[in-house]
C-alpha cells in the first residue's frame, strides 16, 4: 500500500482529470460542505463536489440548467443588514454574544477587532490563526470580522469565511452567523435556521482544527449565535443555536469523503466532466456515476433537473419521493410495482406484493373499477 | 481505580432514594424531579414514596399515564401494604380496570372522584384526572412516567395538587401530537412538549435527582445503554460481570440462531445479521429468524442465574419478549411463533414494551431491510426501549447494510429557535449501538 | 404514504394523467370566495409588492406598491387591501340564525345550553399555495398591533384607520387555517392535492401550474410534459412562462424587469419632487404615472396567470360531489367566524403575539380532536378513503352471513345479537375491541367476539337497538346485508377541562397576569412593513 501522501496526491491528480484539464476547481465553501449531509447517499454529488466540478455549468452543458438564482433585492438587503449588525466596531454583536451565550462573563466594554487582511487564502487563514491565538492570550472580548479558516476536505484544504468569530474572555470561541431572514416574535423559519445551523457547524469543525494546533486547545463552543433582523425592523436580534447534531453529522460525512477515491476508481478511464465536452459525451460521463435522486434535490443540487429526468426515464419510484419506497420492498420501478399490483408479476408470498394486490383491489372497488390496468383520465 | 472498586450499588441507590424521600416529605420545594434510567427501581420508589406519604397522613393522588400502569401500581401498593385503603378512579368505559382489583377488599373503585374522598391514596390516569374538579387541592401528588406525559396534560391536572413528586425515564419515547405544533416550539409551555420540560423551565430551582443504578440491565448492557442514551446522566449496573449467567442444557447445533444465542449468553449481546436486502416491513425471512431464535431459546433449556436466587431459574416463555418497531411486524412475528408452536411469548412494539422487563429479549432492528431511514425509525427512545428490557441478554435480528443506511440518511432537519436539542440524537445513538453490536455479530444466510 | 395513494401516483405516471385521490369533495367551497394572489419583495420580510384579488373572476382588483421600501406607499396598499377585504368579511357578519351553544354556567359550573347567534354563512379566502397562507399570517401579524391616529394621537406613523382591523381578521383566518378540515382560508394547491394524485412528488405538487398540468393538461398533453413546461419554460427574455404562484417572485423577474422598473420609478419621483414650476411638474407627473403604470403592468403580468389557475382549480373542485360531512365542518367555521366577529364588537384587544399556556393547550387539543374527526368523516364520506383504512387494518367491510339473537346478563336483559361478517380485510382485532358502523348517520357499536374462520368475524352488537327486549326495526343487520365497521370512533369526545388562564398552575408559570394591549412594533427609519 502506498504511503498516504502519495495516495492523496494521486487522488488529487485523478480528480483534476475528472474536472477537465485547465478547468479551475470550484472552491468548496461552507454551504457546499453543509450540503454534503443533504443527500450523502448520492455518489454522483460526492464525486462532482469532491473534484471541484462547477455543477451549475455542468447542468447547463447537459441541457438541464439549474433554477437557482438570487434576487438583487435580497442581496442588497442581506449586505445592508450584515453591515448594520457589525456597526460600531462590532459593539452590538459582542453585546448579543454576551447576552445570549456568556452572561457570566464581564460585559464587553470595547471591542478588539484585529486587522485580518493578508494576501491569498493561505495568508489570510494564517493571519486568522494568529489573531485567534492573540485573542485567547488577551483574555478580553475580540471580534474577528470575516476571518479565513482552512478545513481539510479529503486531503485538500477548503477555505471558509464565516461572517464573524468571537473570542470570549475565557478564551473560548463562538461562531456568529448573520442572516437576513427575520426573527418574528422570537421564532424564525425553521428550514432556514436549519440551513444556517449546518453551515455554522462546518465553521465549528474548521475552528476546532485551528484550536487543536494550540496548547492548551481553546474550547470551540457548540452553541453558535444566529443574528437576524428583529420582527419587521432592520435592528439585529439574536438567538443561540445548538449545533452539536449538525456538527456530528457533517464531521462524519467529511470523514467519509475519502470514499470518493473508491468512486473515482470505479469510473471508466478518461471520464471527464468538463462543461466544454459535447453534451452526449458529458451525459455518458455523468451517467457512469450512480445518483440517488429524490425530489428534495430540487432545492439542494444544481444537477437536480438532469437527475430527475433520468430518474423518471428509468421509472424509479423514488422520483415521486423517498417515502414512496417504504412499503414496496424490493420493487423499485413504476413498471414493476404496477405489474406486481396487477397480478402479472411478483411472488404472491412476498408481503409487499400481497399488500400491493390488496391495495389495488380495494382501490378498484372503491372507484367502481375492475382492476388496476384500467385507470382512466379523471375528467 | 479506587472509586470503581469502592462503588457499592446498593448503597448508592439507597442514598439516592433517601435524598429523594427527604426532599419529597420534608423539602421546601413544591416539586421534586427524579430521572430513572431503565430498571432503576422507579416503581419501587413510587410505591415507597406513596406509603411514606400515606403514613405521614398526607392525602395523596397518583397520576399515571395508562390504565395498565395505574392497575399495576394499585396491585403493588396492595402487595406492600395490604391494609392500606386505596381509591382507583376509573373511566366509565366498559372494563375500565384490571379484574384482579376486584379481589382486593381495601381497593375502592369508582368513576366519580367524590366517592373516593377521604381515602389516603387515590390513583388514576392523567386523562381521567383531567375531568376531576376539587374545592380543595390534594396536599401531595406523585406523577409517574412524567417524561411520557405531555405538558398540556399536566396543565389540566396541576391545579389538583399543592406539591408533587415527578418520576420518569427521560430516555424513553417522547410524547407526540397528531397535528403540527410548530407554532409553540420554543415556548416554555409548548403543550406538545414533555411535562418535565415545562415544569423545569418554569421552576428551575426544583431539586432534581436520579436513580444511579439499573437493577435490570446486566453489567454487559448498562455501559452501552448509558453511553448511547444517557450520556449526561450516566448510570451503572447494580450487578457485576459474574453475577448473571445464562446457560443452555442443549448444545448449539451450529445454526445461525444457536450461534447468536451462545454469543448473547456469553457477552450479553448478539447480532444475527441476515444478507442485505430491501424488504417490506414484515420481511418474512427476518420474521422467521426472530421466531426461530425464540423457539431455540426455549428448546435449548435455558437457565438464568442471577443475584435473585442461588438456584438457576429456567428460561420460560414468560421470561422472553420480542420487540419490534411496528404493529404489523409484531403481528407477523406472533403468527410465525404460532407456526412454530410458541404462542405464549410476548411480542409487542416499543411503545407497549415501555416499563416492562424480561430475561432475554429478541429485537427486530427498526432499520432492518428498510430502503431508507426515517425520523420515526431513528427516534432515540424507540431503540432505547428495545435495547433496555433485558436482565440477561438481547439478540438483535437485522439485515446487513444498516450502517450505510444511517450514513446515507439526509440530514436536513429544520431547527426551531429556543427548543432544547436532544443530543445525542437517534442517528448518533444508532451508530453507537450498531458499532457495539458489530462485535457480537453472527452472519447467517437462512 | 399509504400504498393506495402510492398506487394512485404510479398510475398517474403510467397514464400521464392525475388519478382520483377522493371520490367526493372534502372541503367546503363558498359560492363567493375571495381569491387573493399576493406577491412579496425578495429579502424583505413580507413587504408586499402587490396583489390581485376579488370575488369576480372577470374583474380582479390590482393593488401595487411601486416602491416597496416606501412606508407611505405600503400603507396605501394596506389601506386599499382593507377596502377590499373588510367589506367582503363584513358582508357575512349581518345575516344570522338562532342557534344553541354549550357554555359553563359561571354560578353552578354546569354545562348548559344557551341561545346564541350564528352567522348564516362565512367568508372564505383562497390563496394559490401554502406559502400564501403563511403570507396572510405575516400580513396579519404586521398589521394588528399598528396604531391609528385615532387610537394614539402621538404615534409618529399612524396606520390608516382600518388596517389594524384587517390585521386581526387575517390573523384569525390564518390561525383557523391550522385547524384540520377548516375552510375559512384555503391554499388551492393543498385542496387540489387532497383530491387528485399526480405523477410527481408532493413537493412538486406545491407548484400550482405543475399540479394543474397533471389534473387538467391543455390539449390532453401528457402530464409530465405539461408540468415540466409549467415549471421551467421561459420566453426569449428568460422569463418563466408560468410565473410562480407567489408570494415569492422569480429572481430573473426581479433582476431583469422589476429592478429596472423600480429604478425608473424612483428617478421619475425624484425628478417630480424637484420640479420647479407647475408646467414642469405636470410633465414629470406624466413620467411618474407612466413609470408606475409600468410596474403595475409587471405585477399584473405575474399575478394574472395564477389568478386564472386558482379559478380553474375552483371549477375542477366544484365538479366533485360534496362529501356528506363538509357542511357540519363548515358550521364549525361559521362558529369560529361568529366568535371573532363578537370579540371585535365587544372591543377586545387584538390577538397577542404568543398564546398563553392555557390557550395553546386548548388549541392543540381542539386541533387534535378536529384531526381525528376529519379522518373519521372523510372515511365515512368516501369509499376510497375507507379503502385506505381497510388496508391498514383500521376498518373492514363485508357481508353478514349469520345473525344469532342473544341477550345481556342483567336483571333486565337487553338484546346483544351476535353477527358474523365475511370479509377479505385483515383488521387489527383483539379481545373485546370495539368497532363502529354508521347507522343512519349515528355510530352503532359492537364488540369483537372471535374469528370463526379465516375470513369470518363474529361481533356482538351492543347499542342503538332501542329500549325494548326486541331490537328496533332496522337496528340489526340481516343476513346478506353489506356492512362496514371501523375500529376508530366516528365522533370525538370532549377534551380535558383546562383551567382558566388566570388559574394557570405553578407548573406552567402561574397566571400570565393582566392582559395588556400589546405594544405596537417600534417604527424605525428602515422598518419593512
Amino acid at each position: 500500500m502506498p504511503p498516504p501522501r502519495t495516495r492523496g496526491t494521486a487522488l488529487r491528480h485523478r480528480l483534476a482529470e475528472l474536472r477537465g484539464t485547465d478547468v479551475p476547481a470550484k472552491a468548496m465553501d461552507a454551504r457546499a460542505l453543509a450540503a454534503l449531509a443533504a443527500n450523502p447517499g448520492c455518489e454522483r454529488r460526492a464525486i462532482l463536489d469532491g473534484a471541484g466540478v462547477d455543477k451549475a455549468a455542468l447542468a447547463s452543458a447537459l441541457g438541464a440548467p439549474s433554477a437557482f438564482g438570487q434576487s438583487q433585492f435580497a442581496l442588497v438587503r442581506g449586505n445592508a443588514f450584515e453591515a448594520k449588525a457589525k456597526a460600531d466596531g462590532g459593539a452590538e454583536l459582542l453585546r448579543l454574544v454576551h447576552e445570549k451565550l456568556d452572561r457570566g462573563a464581564e460585559p464587553p466594554a470595547r471591542a478588539h477587532v484585529p486587522d485580518l487582511s493578508a494576501i491569498g487564502p493561505e495568508g489570510r487563514s494564517a493571519r486568522t490563526a494568529l489573531a485567534l491565538r492573540e485573542a485567547v492570550e488577551a483574555r478580553d472580548w475580540t471580534l474577528l470580522d470575516h476571518p479565513m479558516l482552512a478545513l481539510d476536505v479529503a486531503g485538500s484544504p477548503a477555505f471558509l469565511e464565516p461572517d464573524a468569530v468571537v473570542v470570549h474572555p475565557d478564551g473560548s470561541w463562538t461562531v456568529v452567523e448573520i442572516k437576513s431572514f427575520p426573527m418574528l416574535d422570537g421564532s424564525a423559519d425553521p428550514a432556514k435556521v436549519g440551513a444556517a445551523a449546518r453551515q455554522a457547524a462546518v465553521y465549528v469543525l474548521a475552528l476546532e482544527q485551528v484550536a487543536a494546533r494550540l496548547a492548551p486547545a481553546p474550547r470551540v463552543r457548540h452553541q453558535v449565535l444566529l443574528v437576524c433582523p428583529k420582527d419587521f425592523s432592520n435592528l439585529p436580534t439574536a438567538s443561540a443555536v445548538d449545533v452539536r447534531k449538525q456538527r456530528a453529522v457533517t464531521g462524519r460525512q467529511l470523514a467519509r469523503l475519502t470514499r470518493i477515491q473508491d468512486i473515482a476508481d470505479a469510473l471508466p478511464e478518461n471520464t471527464c466532466f468538463s462543461p466544454e465536452l459535447p453534451a452526449a459525451e458529458l451525459t455518458a460521463a455523468v451517467e457512469s456515476v450512480p445518483a440517488a435522486y429524490a425530489p428534495e434535490c430540487l432545492s439542494a443540487c444544481e444537477l437536480a433537473f438532469h437527475c430527475r429526468d433520468r430518474s423518471r426515464a428509468a421509472g424509479a419510484v423514488t422520483s415521486l419521493g423517498r417515502a414512496v419506497r417504504a412499503e414496496l420492498g424490493g420493487l423499485a420501478t413504476v413498471g414493476d410495482v404496477l405489474a406486481a399490483a396487477g397480478g402479472e408479476t411478483g411472488d404472491p408470498d412476498d408481503p409487499a406484493v400481497a399488500a400491493l394486490r390488496r391495495a389495488a383491489e380495494l382501490r378498484a372497488e372503491a372507484l367502481g373499477r375492475r382492476a388496476v390496468g384500467e385507470a382512466v383520465p379523471c375528467r | 481505580m479506587t472509586t470503581q472498586a469502592a462503588f457499592d450499588p446498593g448503597a448508592a441507590a439507597a442514598r439516592a432514594t433517601d435524598a429523594i424521600l427527604a426532599d419529597t416529605l420534608h423539602g421546601a420545594h413544591r416539586g421534586v424531579v427524579v430521572d430513572s434510567p431503565p430498571g432503576a427501581g422507579k416503581s419501587t420508589l413510587v410505591v415507597r414514596a406513596a406509603l411514606e406519604l400515606a403514613d405521614a397522613g398526607r392525602p395523596l393522588m397518583v397520576v399515571a399515564q395508562t390504565n395498565a400502569q395505574v392497575d399495576d401500581l394499585v396491585l403493588r401498593l396492595a402487595e406492600k401494604k395490604p391494609g392500606l385503603p386505596v381509591g382507583r378512579l376509573h373511566s366509565s368505559d366498559t372494563d375500565p380496570y384490571d379484574k384482579a382489583l376486584d379481589d382486593l377488599p381495601q381497593v375502592r373503585k369508582s368513576a366519580k372522584a367524590a366517592d373516593l374522598t377521604g381515602l389516603p391514596v387515590v390513583i388514576s390516569t392523567a386523562a381521567k384526572w383531567a375531568h376531576v374538579k376539587v374545592d380543595e387541592p390534594w396536599r401531595h401528588a406523585i406523577v409517574d412516567e412524567a417524561y411520557q406525559m405531555r405538558s398540556d396534560a399536566l396543565l389540566a391536572v396541576a391545579g389538583l395538587f399543592e406539591r408533587a413528586l415527578f418520576v420518569g425515564d427521560p430516555g424513553q419515547l417522547d410524547p407526540f401530537a397528531i397535528v403540527g405544533s410548530e407554532q409553540w416550539a420554543g415556548l416554555t409551555y409548548d403543550p406538545s412538549g414533555s411535562a418535565v420540560t415545562t415544569l423545569l423551565a418554569h421552576n428551575p430551582e426544583l431539586p432534581q435527582h436520579r436513580l444511579p443504578v439499573s437493577w435490570r440491565l446486566p453489567a454487559s448492557a448498562a455501559p452501552l445503554v448509558s453511553d448511547a442514551f444517557y450520556p449526561y446522566t450516566p448510570f451503572r449496573s447494580g450487578t457485576g460481570h459474574g453475577d448473571r449467567r445464562l446457560a443452555f442444557a442443549v448444545p448449539s447445533d451450529g445454526s445461525g440462531p444457536d450461534r447468536v444465542i451462545d454469543e448473547a449468553a456469553e457477552s450479553g449481546w448478539g447480532l444475527l445479521e441476515l444478507p442485505a436486502r430491501r424488504t417490506p416491513r414484515t420481511d418474512p425471512e427476518a420474521v422467521r429468524a426472530v421466531a426461530t431464535v425464540v423457539r431455540r431459546l426455549l428448546d435449548r433449556g435455558g437457565a438464568a442465574t442471577s443475584e435473585r436466587s442461588d438456584a438457576p431459574a429456567p428460561l420460560t416463555a414468560d421470561r422472553i419478549a420480542v420487540g419490534t418497531a411496528h404493529r404489523d411486524q409484531a403481528a407477523a412475528v406472533r403468527a410465525a411463533l404460532v407456526d412454530l408452536g410458541v404462542p405464549e411469548v410476548t411480542v409487542d412494539t416499543a411503545n407497549r414494551l415501555q416499563g416492562r422487563e424480561y430475561d432475554v429479549t429478541v429485537v427486530l432492528h427498526p432499520l432492518s431491510g428498510r430502503p431508507d431511514a426515517t425520523a420515526f425509525h431513528l427516534e432515540t427512545g424507540r431503540l432505547c426501549v428495545l435495547t433496555s428490557r433485558h436482565r440477561h441478554a438481547c439478540v438483535v435480528v437485522c439485515r446487513a447494510g444498516v450502517s450505510n443506511l444511517l450514513d446515507d440518511y439526509p440530514s436536513t432537519e429544520p431547527v426551531q429557535l429556543g427548543t432544547v436539542v436532544k443530543f445525542p440524537d437517534g442517528w448518533e445513538a444508532n451508530h453507537a449501538v450498531l458499532a457495539h453490536l458489530a462485535e457480537r455479530r453472527v452472519v447467517w444466510r437462512p | 404514504m399509504s400504498l393506495i395513494s402510492t398506487l394512485a401516483r404510479l398510475e398517474a405516471v403510467a397514464t400521464g394523467h392525475a388519478q382520483p385521490a377522493a371520490t367526493v369533495r372534502h372541503r367546503h367551497l363558498s359560492d363567493r370566495p375571495l381569491v387573493f394572489v399576493p406577491l412579496t419583495t425578495a429579502g424583505e420580510a413580507g413587504a408586499p409588492l402587490g396583489a390581485l384579488l376579488g370575488t369576480d373572476r372577470d374583474a380582479p382588483r390590482l393593488l401595487v406598491v411601486p416602491q416597496p421600501r416606501d412606508r407611505d406607499l405600503r400603507f396605501a396598499f394596506l389601506a386599499e387591501l382593507a377596502d377590499v377585504v373588510l367589506p367582503y368579511v363584513d358582508g357575512y357578519a349581518e345575516a344570522v340564525e338562532a342557534a344553541e351553544r354549550t357554555e359553563t354556567d359561571p354560578e353552578t359550573g354546569k354545562r348548559v345550553k344557551v341561545e346564541a347567534e350564528l352567522c348564516a354563512d362565512a367568508p372564505q379566502l383562497i390563496v394559490p399555495s401554502r406559502a400564501g397562507i403563511d403570507f396572510v399570517r405575516l400580513l396579519g401579524r404586521s398589521m394588528r398591533f399598528r396604531r391609528t391616529a385615532e387610537q394614539d394621537p402621538e404615534t409618529p406613523y399612524p396606520a390608516p384607520p382600518r388596517v389594524p382591523l384587517l390585521g386581526r381578521w387575517l390573523t384569525h383566518v390564518g390561525e383557523r387555517a391550522r385547524v384540520p378540515g377548516s375552510a375559512l382560508l384555503l391554499a388551492m394547491t393543498d385542496v387540489l392535492a387532497r383530491h387528485w394524485a399526480t405523477g410527481q412528488s408532493s413537493l412538486e405538487d406545491q407548484h400550482l401550474g405543475a399540479l394543474l398540468a397533471w389534473i387538467a393538461p391543455p390539449d390532453d398533453e401528457p402530464g409530465t410534459e405539461a408540468a415540466l413546461r409549467a415549471e421551467l419554460a421561459r420566453d426569449a427574455q428568460g422569463q418563466l412562462l408560468c410565473p410562480p404562484a407567489g408570494p415569492a417572485t422569480d429572481p430573473a423577474f426581479d433582476n431583469r424587469l422589476l429592478a429596472p422598473a423600480i429604478e425608473r420609478y424612483d428617478r421619475a419621483r425624484t425628478a417630480f419632487a424637484a420640479a420647479e414650476d407647475g408646467l414642469e411638474a405636470d410633465d414629470r407627473l406624466g413620467a411618474l404615472t407612466a413609470a408606475e403604470r409600468e410596474i403595475r403592468d409587471l405585477v399584473l403580468s405575474r399575478t394574472l396567470p395564477t389568478w386564472q389557475k386558482v379559478w380553474q382549480g375552483l371549477d375542477l373542485l366544484r365538479a366533485l360531489p360534496a362529501g356528506a360531512h363538509i357542511e357540519e365542518r363548515w358550521t364549525r367555521d361559521r362558529w369560529s367566524f361568529t366568535g371573532h366577529r363578537d370579540r371585535i364588537t365587544a372591543g377586545e384587544p387584538p390577538q397577542p403575539r404568543r398564546d398563553d399556556a392555557v390557550t395553546a393547550a386548548g388549541k392543540l387539543a381542539a386541533r387534535e380532536r378536529e384531526q381525528a374527526r376529519l379522518e373519521a368523516q372523510e372515511a365515512l364520506d368516501d369509499p376510497l378513503v375507507m379503502a385506505g383504512r381497510r388496508l391498514s387494518g383500521e376498518a373492514f367491510a363485508g357481508e353478514v352471513t349469520d345473525v344469532v339473537m342473544a341477550y345481556s346478563e342483567s336483571r333486565r336483559p337487553s338484546p346483544r345479537p351476535l353477527i358474523t361478517v365475511r370479509t377479505g380485510d385483515r383488521p387489527h382485532l383483539a379481545e373485546r375491541v370495539r368497532v363502529y358502523r354508521s347507522l343512519s348517520g349515528k355510530p352503532q357499536a359492537a364488540e369483537f367476539v372471535e374469528r370463526a374462520g379465516d375470513d369470518l368475524i363474529v361481533l356482538r352488537i351492543v347499542d342503538k337497538m332501542g329500549r325494548g327486549k326486541t331490537p328496533e326495526e332496522g337496528s340489526v343487520p340481516d343476513k346478506g346485508d353489506p356492512v362496514c365497521f371501523t375500529l376508530f370512533e366516528h365522533e370525538q369526545r370532549g377534551g380535558a377541562k383546562l383551567p382558566d388562564p388566570e388559574q394557570t398552575p405553578w407548573t406552567h408559570g402561574g397566571p400570565p397576569g393582566e392582559a395588556v394591549l400589546p405594544e405596537a412594533d417600534p417604527m424605525t427609519a428602515e422598518d419593512l412593513l
